[in-house]
């Protein structure tokens, strides 16, 4: 006997109507909530299937390359296997000095003028900082061979069409070190901008309110605020143009020689992987993930030691 | 009147100049800034003269069929990219294929379904894969993935669809397919990422009003959370596009350049970067000139599928550079 109904009355049609929704509710809500679950489950197993990449590539690094990890790997230059001993291969001392000396000197020149270029896209409202922004924007978005291109035309053979006759300076780390400044200097330069004009605008205000220039309310108030966010920017830019193998391709040459003269020919890591890992001596390929290992290990230093110390910078001034 | 200080002075002008301070005295703050960022910009022109000029001789020897030619032989000295291209745009669709919906679904999963605890480590694990070099990936691709394909994937996929279109040839492990595999594995942070970043300003008001009305978890995620992160998903999408058809080291390792028109997901290919990057040794100054004028054409694609991205896209990240 259910509640509600009277005894021996005619059946209620709205009891039964109310009835017969609630059954229907119940059995939508059911297919609705399992169709949710459902989907809900397929998104988190995207998330498991887009970081399996990142742990299988993690592992490769780790349990092919770490057994190179030796004083000799980092000291030695590298021997070719020939068919008599194809196991010596020495190590890698030329690329490392290579990437320190062509990154160092990309550094050297793009982070000046990205850090100053960044300071203008914050502090001007011209029309002329919204077009350099938007060529910022356009140029991280390039293809980074392109820059190869560039520099192989400029510094390599030296400009020759149209008459105009540039000193081809040849294959050397310098025309390496243009190309990756170049891909650096926008990156330095939308990051160090966003960084700046986190600064709160009562804090400028401040500074004028007490009569100071612009330049003196950018070089003693802002920049120094802005600091932590600053450093981000060029470590990640740094991390970036490490591990950057298309724009060197076509212009430092290939040289196997130590060597620490800028204008010679160099290799450098990523170009050593680049090209060892396409080398037909087995004992060059496996080489290859402890270049690789290494070189990983230096871009997550540098990209996460770069929020860290910014999230620690943070924390200190408060 | 003359020992009237300044201040009491009725008539003295407000300032010296109306716009604020002293700006005549700041000048060296702005020459320094205004001459910093002209060379940046003179290098920018300089550079697209320099590319679009050293393609010049390439434009003069082929003319338009540079663009439409469908042989692409350096012996010959014929130059048509036509193969090329599809080949880009190939590879560029089969990564965008497995990218969106496992990007959106990652990003939906660390906005919505993840605790909050852990939504930062997922987060940041999801940008880490951006950090890593594209040449680790062009290893990891050639050494590690390449012979799986080999023997089992395409195999398999062969088997399963009866050899018929497109999985006809024999596995080669080097192919489109697995270039595009590889693309896959590197546009899909940034488009997690952006998508993510979209989907999470959506706001918390109006994901609860939904949930309160009655509707489940994933009818809210459809109906609310993805429309109105609709225009940073589709820029998400458009920046993961760019980057995948301006991929060079990677894909060279992984495509075995190939500049004939596919076959199928098996055979080799050739995209527009990787050529550049592969062919440039040991050309000849007509060839150089002909990859300059492949440079050239990679360098519109890309700048007008980016700069139509960064159109939709108001994201943090990428202006910072870790993507």
């Amino acid at each position: 006997m259910k509640a509600g109904v009277i005894e021996g009355a005619p059946p209620d049609p709205m009891i039964e109507r109310r009835e017969l929704v609630q059954r229907v509710a119940r059995q939508t809500l059911a297919r609705r909530v399992r169709i949710s679950r459902g989907i809900v489950a397929l998104c988190g197993l995207a998330l498991v299937l887009g970081l399996i990449p990142l742990f299988a590539i993690l592992y490769s690094l780790i349990s092919k390359g770490f057994r190179w990890l030796s004083v000799d790997f980092f000291t030695q230059t590298p021997q070719f296997p020939s068919l008599v001993d194809p196991n010596a291969i020495g190590g890698i001392s030329n690329a490392i000095i290579g990437s320190l000396v062509i990154d160092g000197i990309a550094a050297l020149f793009a982070i000046p003028i990205g850090l100053v270029a960044g300071l203008f896209l914050a502090e001007s409202n011209s029309r002329f900082a919204g077009l350099l922004r938007k060529t910022a924007e356009i140029m991280t978005g390039l293809p980074s061979i392109l820059l190869g291109i560039f520099a192989y035309q400029i510094l390599v053979i030296g400009f020759n069409e149209w008459g105009i006759k540039l000193p081809g300076i040849g294959f050397s780390a310098v025309a390496g070190s243009f190309a990756i400044g170049i891909l650096m200097i926008p990156i330095i330069m939308k990051a160090a901008e966003s960084a700046l004009r986190r600064v709160p605008a009562p804090v400028r205000e401040a500074g004028l309110a007490l009569g100071a220039r612009r330049g003196v309310i950018a070089r003693k108030v802002v920049i120094p605020t802005a600091l932590p966010g600053l450093i981000t920017a060029v470590l990640l830019a740094l991390s970036r143009a490490v591990g950057e193998t298309a724009p060197i391709l076509w212009v430092i040459g290939a040289s196997t020689v130590v060597n620490w003269n800028p204008k010679k020919q160099m290799a450098s890591m990523p170009l050593q992987i680049f090209q060892s890992a396409t080398s037909p001596y087995v004992s060059l390929r496996d080489e290859t993930w402890g270049i690789a290992l290494f070189l990983v290990f230096v871009v997550l230093v540098l990209n996460l030691g770069s929020r860290l110390f910014a999230g620690w910078l943070q924390r200190e001034r408060r | 009147m003359a020992t009237t200080p300044l201040l009491d002075n009725p008539n003295r002008p407000l300032t010296e100049n109306p716009k604020g301070f002293s700006v005549k005295s700041d000048s060296a703050h702005w020459a320094v800034l205004y001459g910093v960022s002209g060379l940046f910009a003179l290098i920018c022109v300089v550079f697209l003269i320099s590319i679009v000029v050293s393609s010049i001789p390439a434009w003069r020897h082929s003319g338009l069929s540079l663009i439409y030619g469908r042989v692409w032989n350096q012996g010959a000295n014929t130059f048509g990219a036509l193969p090329i291209i599809v080949g880009t745009l190939a590879t560029t669709a089969i990564a965008l294929f497995f990218a969106i919906p496992i990007g959106v679904g990652s990003a939906l999963a660390i906005v919505h379904v993840l605790p909050h605890r852990l939504r930062i480590l997922f987060s940041s694990l999801v940008e880490l894969l951006a950090a890593v070099p594209s040449v680790v990936y062009g290893l990891w691709g050639l050494l590690v993935l390449a012979p799986w394909f080999e023997s089992t994937v395409e195999p398999g996929l062969a088997s399963i669809t009866g050899h018929k279109f497109p999985f006809q040839s024999p596995p080669e492990g080097v192919s489109l397919l697995l270039a595009g595999c590889v693309l896959f594995i590197m546009i899909l942070p940034i488009i997690a990422a952006l998508s993510r970043d979209a989907i999470a300003v959506v706001p918390r008001e109006q994901f609860e009003g939904a949930l309160s009305l009655g509707a489940t978890k994933w009818q809210v995620l459809r109906k609310v959370v993805l429309p109105g992160a609709r225009i940073g998903i589709v820029g998400a999408v458009t920046l993961g596009t760019a980057r995948a058809l301006g991929e060079t080291v990677a894909v060279a390792m992984v495509i075995g350049l190939n500049p004939l028109f596919p076959r199928s997901l098996f055979s080799t290919a050739a995209t527009l970067a990787s050529t550049i990057a592969l062919q440039f040794q040991d050309a000849s100054p007509l060839q150089v000139a002909s990859l300059g004028a492949l440079a050239v054409i990679l360098m519109a694609l890309t700048a007008i599928v980016n700069w139509f991205g960064r159109r939709l896209v108001a994201a943090s990240a990428y202006s910072a550079g870790v993507l």
